[in-house]
């Protein structure tokens, strides 16, 4: 029973890790941008949410429909200034940028915030409260909940790629830059606009963490980070539904090697990670192979 | 040899783009060297010359792809020198990029979509596009990397068309398609013309350009070499501006492919 409860409860942490790396692959997926800042933009929102709270006492969830906003604009601003110029001098420079982008961000919170962890919602009854399968499963109702949320964004990214005006500049600018400019797109806006959508949905995952563990200023890179890309390389560079795919196999391969015992839980999620790069680099889902 | 630009094209009013002694540079390498050409509304303009005599980096400029060194770039009389490829699309410079360029992930419809999503108004539709290219409705679902060469140039074309271009660029259509396939596509040329606009191409099949143009214009390493229309100038003057030799009408006299009736 303590086994079908590891994988029920890896399974529904996988969700949470969906919501770290679905922007991160999206982000590859159009700009070929490996965004190292990612997790750090993450943090920031779970801050700012913390912020609001603290500020007005508006209710939890309310804060999430102003962070994710605030945070998109972020992100296309970010987009359109910082990574835009760097991307116009090659691959490297990019991931350079994003480096420094997370060192500053991380520095700057231990600055004003110091290093106190912080988390949002405690003692919030959607934070507390669990239910039972059975004698000897316990399902907190938050990780159904940030599963479900996982499933409704990843869902809303596919329709808004597959069915929208802009989903299709997005995938048609990721094909080919040269040929969507020569239709009339400005690629640049096309970025930004993935951008906001990729800062929006980490934003929701900065949230989701500090609701389901606490946020510190090094969370967006030891954990946010690393968990989203794990997430994306299991599933497979650039593929929206292998994020959660590879999210799962993350959170399983965690709760699993937790059972075994309780220090191996990362060691654990590692592992499958190294098995997974040698055996199918190219990820679960993707069927091209990497070059 | 130079003929006066728009020589007997007068009657035609203002060129739809003028070039003023455009050059552009590859690194140190002068793709194109102080050209000028004007374009006439309703003509099929038609750019020919060998590898590497600066007919795409021609094309590519007028499109906003690269940058010239010095020079300008006048549509419909007003300079897009500095203007993003983007913004020229939108005012109504299209081209069709060297090597179709489709959005190979999209199905076909989604290739035109995003061709009709900055389109200025005009005649062109989707609908229009599968009425001309009857077979395309069929497909449209279909990726569009999956489909043959032609049927892929056919696409690229109509991408252009449905963002009703004034004036639309073709870049060697003919690269990498069977003879007949070409025919097929330059064929269909009328049909696009009929609709108002005007065709500036480039064109390494000679014979192929001289069929459809009404207007030619050789280039050899970025310089003019002939100017006029394909009645108005001989195989051996075709021959001799296309080698390059030194404006001495076919020395050895075999008539090229450029062959004129």
């Amino acid at each position: 029973m303590a086994w079908v409860n590891a994988v029920i409860q890896g399974v529904l942490t996988g969700g949470l890790y969906a919501l770290f790396a679905c922007g991160l692959s999206l982000l590859f997926g159009v700009m070929k941008v490996v965004n190292l800042a990612h997790g750090d933009l993450a943090v920031i929102a779970g801050y700012v949410a913390i912020g609001i709270i603290t500020a007005t006492h508006m209710p939890v969830l309310w804060s999430v429909v102003v962070v994710v906003p605030v945070m998109a604009v972020l992100g296309y601003v970010l987009q359109r200034t910082v990574i835009q110029s760097s991307l116009n001098r090659g691959v490297l420079t990019t991931l350079i940028v994003t480096l420094g982008l997370s060192m500053v961000i991380e520095n700057g919170l231990l600055q004003f915030f110091s290093a106190d962890t912080r988390g949002i919602g405690a003692g919030m009854s959607l934070v507390t409260s669990s239910f039972s399968l059975g004698s000897q499963i316990q399902i907190a109702w938050l990780l159904v909940v940030i599963f479900a949320v996982a499933v409704v964004v990843l869902l809303g990214l596919q329709y808004f790629l597959s069915g929208s005006s802009y989903g299709r500049l997005i995938r048609a600018v990721a094909d080919d830059q040269e040929a969507a400019q020569l239709s009339g797109a400005d690629y640049r806006h096309v970025f930004g606009i993935a951008a906001a959508l990729a800062l929006g949905t980490v934003a929701l995952g900065g949230i989701a963490y500090g609701m389901y563990s606490d946020l510190d200023p090094t969370t967006g890179t030891d954990t946010i980070l690393l968990f989203a890309f794990v997430a994306v390389v299991i599933g497979g560079l650039g593929s929206l539904w292998g994020t959660l795919l590879g999210g799962i196999v993350l959170g399983v391969a965690q709760q699993i090697g937790a059972q075994i015992n309780i220090s191996d839980e990362l060691l654990a999620g590692y592992l499958v990670f190294l098995a997974v790069l040698v055996l199918r680099p190219q990820g679960l889902t993707s069927r091209r192979a990497q070059t | 040899m130079n003929e006066s630009t728009g020589g007997g094209r007068a009657g035609n009013g203002t060129p739809i783009l003028e070039v003023r002694d455009l050059s552009v540079y590859h690194g140190q390498l002068r793709a194109l060297d102080a050209l000028s050409l004007r374009v006439y509304p309703g003509e099929v303009y038609a750019i020919i010359g060998a590898n590497g005599a600066g007919k795409s980096t021609l094309l590519r400029t007028i499109a906003g792809l690269h940058h010239p060194q010095s020079g300008s770039v006048l549509f419909e009389g007003t300079d897009v020198t500095g203007l993003r490829p983007e913004r020229r699309a939108r005012q109504g410079i299209v081209m069709v990029p060297e090597g179709r360029r489709l959005f190979g992930s999209l199905s076909v419809e989604e290739n035109l979509k995003v061709g009709a999503t900055y389109a200025r108004s005009g005649p062109w539709t989707i609908e229009r596009v599968y009425e001309t290219f009857d077979w395309m409705r069929d497909r449209r679902n279909q990726r569009a990397q999956q489909l043959s060469g032609g049927e892929q140039q056919t696409v690229a074309i109509g991408r252009a068309l449905v963002a009703n271009p004034r004036l639309l660029l073709l870049d060697e259509l003919s690269l990498g398609l069977a003879p007949l396939i070409v025919q097929r596509i330059y064929g269909m040329l009328p049909q696009i013309l009929e609709t108002g606009l005007t065709v500036l191409l480039v064109e390494q099949d000679v014979s192929q350009a001289l069929r459809v143009a009404t207007h030619i214009h050789c280039l050899l390493e970025g310089r003019t070499t002939l100017e006029g229309t394909p009645a108005g100038v001989s195989a051996e003057q075709v021959e001799a501006a296309y080698f390059g030799l030194a404006g001495t009408a076919a020395v050895n006299g075999h008539p090229g492919e450029g062959s004129v009736s």
